[in-house]
């Protein structure tokens, strides 16, 4: 059974088993416009919360993706190298950018969930 | 970025929203950046049919007066005399140090009246500038209170026939006023053939609705007008060109006739002169990096040996060109098509080579 968090900065973290799959919300790639590149980091790379852990760049500017707790990558998405434009086109399935394993899974209490984050951006 | 009351709004502001665009600040104006296709379909839009883009924010002034001509020929090195009426040039405004105060394309009219098409965020600059050097001369200098649209792109001739305005007559940098208080050029800011046409406020309404009720012809935010003119290899003020960089760095000296250069007479000419001829240090490029990944304004450029030799003073990503594109300063020695150079970004290393401008070919109605 999976849960589904959502951040004040449009990122979404869904957490299954200790493991996170964090992406932008749709409304994040809304905002940001037609992407064209993404920087992910290397896998294995410790994250510290709030640290910056990816990059995506629309072709007007440059934005980060921070992480949502402390962890380590555990997979990228690889798919993003040549096709960035997924981030658009599927946010919150083929467009997730990278997995990592939680160091401590109580860091995402008081994350908001997918009702709360709507009513958020409303 | 704020988005306080101080910003100036867009007399067609409302057309906008009805469009669904989204809006930002851009040099003091509430300015829109994109509408619903977003900016990559819209760039490409443009480059295929026709892009209408609204640049009221930019300023047109009314040069008029017995000497008008002598007047700008005195603000800008620009041979009035040799100006035919209808003709446009871009050229641009120089401090004594030939810093480029602003750049402006200027339209002659008749004997003793021009048009000058000024940068928004320069405008106030501009005025006072213009001004202050008209005390010396039988001149007024009248901002004009217009709508200004410009519509790019392949097929904007015919969509102007269809809304009822027939230019094909004008050719690349020529003008013409079809109608009492309008100004139309073709000349644009994208590479493509095109028009800008300014219009009284109260007549701009109809006009643009005429334009979109084309289907070959849509809105374009200023995202796309930036991503256009960047593979074009056309300057931003204030990014690419400003009153640090002289017109001989910044590769415009094609603007400048060799002539007026030797002659002078117009203010910057000394120290102009004096850059040229011991050779300007460093020069305005088109940069490509390797890869997708894209190198932005304000990024150190170096050479192999990791020391630095330039800045990037505009980049993006190019979605005619399918690549990243930049533009930006290096070492005159390192500005040859093809040198390898590096890119910081965020730490990394970034490979980009020197790339001749534009990017993307214009296509210019030349006539």
């Amino acid at each position: 059974m999976s849960k589904t968090y959502f951040t004040e900065d449009h990122e979404w973290i869904r957490v299954e088993g200790g493991t996170a799959t964090v992406g932008i919300t749709d409304y994040a790639q809304e905002q940001l416009g037609d992407l064209v590149f993404v920087e992910l980091p290397e896998t294995g790379k410790a994250l510290a919360k709030g640290e910056t852990a990816v990059v995506v760049e629309s072709v007007k500017a440059a934005s980060d993706v921070y992480a949502p707790a402390d962890g380590e990558v555990a997979e990228v998405n690889e798919a993003l190298a040549s096709d960035p434009s997924l981030v658009n086109t599927a946010p919150m399935g083929d467009g997730w950018l990278w997995k990592m394993k939680l160091s401590d899974e109580s860091q995402l209490d008081g994350l908001m969930d997918e009702d709360a984050y709507k009513k958020s951006v409303a | 970025m704020s988005v306080g009351n101080t910003l100036k709004h867009l007399p067609l502001e409302a057309m906008h929203e009805e469009a669904g665009a989204r809006f930002g600040a851009f040099a003091g104006w509430h300015m829109p950046l994109t509408y619903p296709a977003g900016v990559m379909k819209e760039h490409l839009h443009t480059r295929e049919k026709a892009g209408l883009f609204d640049i009221s924010h930019m300023q047109l002034f009314a040069v008029e007066g017995a000497q008008a001509a002598t007047f700008l020929s005195r603000a800008c090195p620009l041979d009035t005399a040799g100006l035919g009426e209808a003709k446009s040039k871009y050229t641009v405004l120089l401090n004594e140090e030939a810093g480029i105060i602003d750049d402006l394309i200027v339209t002659r009219l008749g004997d003793e009246r021009f048009m000058v098409v000024a940068n928004a965020g320069n405008a106030v600059k501009d005025e006072a500038h213009l001004n202050a050097i008209a005390d010396g001369f039988e001149v007024t200098v009248r901002p004009l209170k217009r709508v200004f649209l410009a519509l790019q792109g392949p097929e904007a001739e015919g969509v102007l026939i269809g809304a009822g305005l027939d230019l094909s007559d004008l050719t690349f940098m020529t003008a013409a006023e079809p109608r009492q208080n309008w100004f139309a050029t073709r000349s644009g800011y994208t590479g493509e053939d095109g028009f800008e046409i300014a219009l009284p406020p109260e007549e701009a309404p109809a006009f643009a609705e005429k334009i979109l009720a084309d289907e070959r012809a849509q809105w374009i935010g200023l995202a796309a007008r930036d991503s256009l003119r960047l593979e074009a290899g056309l300057c931003l003020h204030g990014q690419d060109i400003n009153e640090t960089t002289d017109p001989a760095s910044a590769a415009l000296l094609w603007a400048i006739p060799k002539r007026l250069r030797e002659e002078g007479g117009f203010i910057g000419a000394e120290a102009l002169r004096r850059i040229v001829s011991e050779g300007a240090e460093e020069k305005r490029v088109g940069l490509k990096p390797e890869g997708r990944q894209p190198v932005r304004s304000g990024a150190p450029l170096m050479n192999q040996n990791r020391e630095t030799v330039g800045r990037v003073t505009s980049g993006g990503f190019g979605p005619s060109a399918g690549h990243p594109v930049a533009m930006g300063y290096v070492a005159k020695a390192l500005a040859e098509a093809g040198t390898p150079l590096i890119a910081e970004v965020r730490g990394n290393s970034v490979p980009v080579h020197v790339h001749p401008l534009p990017f993307t070919p214009h296509r210019y109605h030349k006539g």
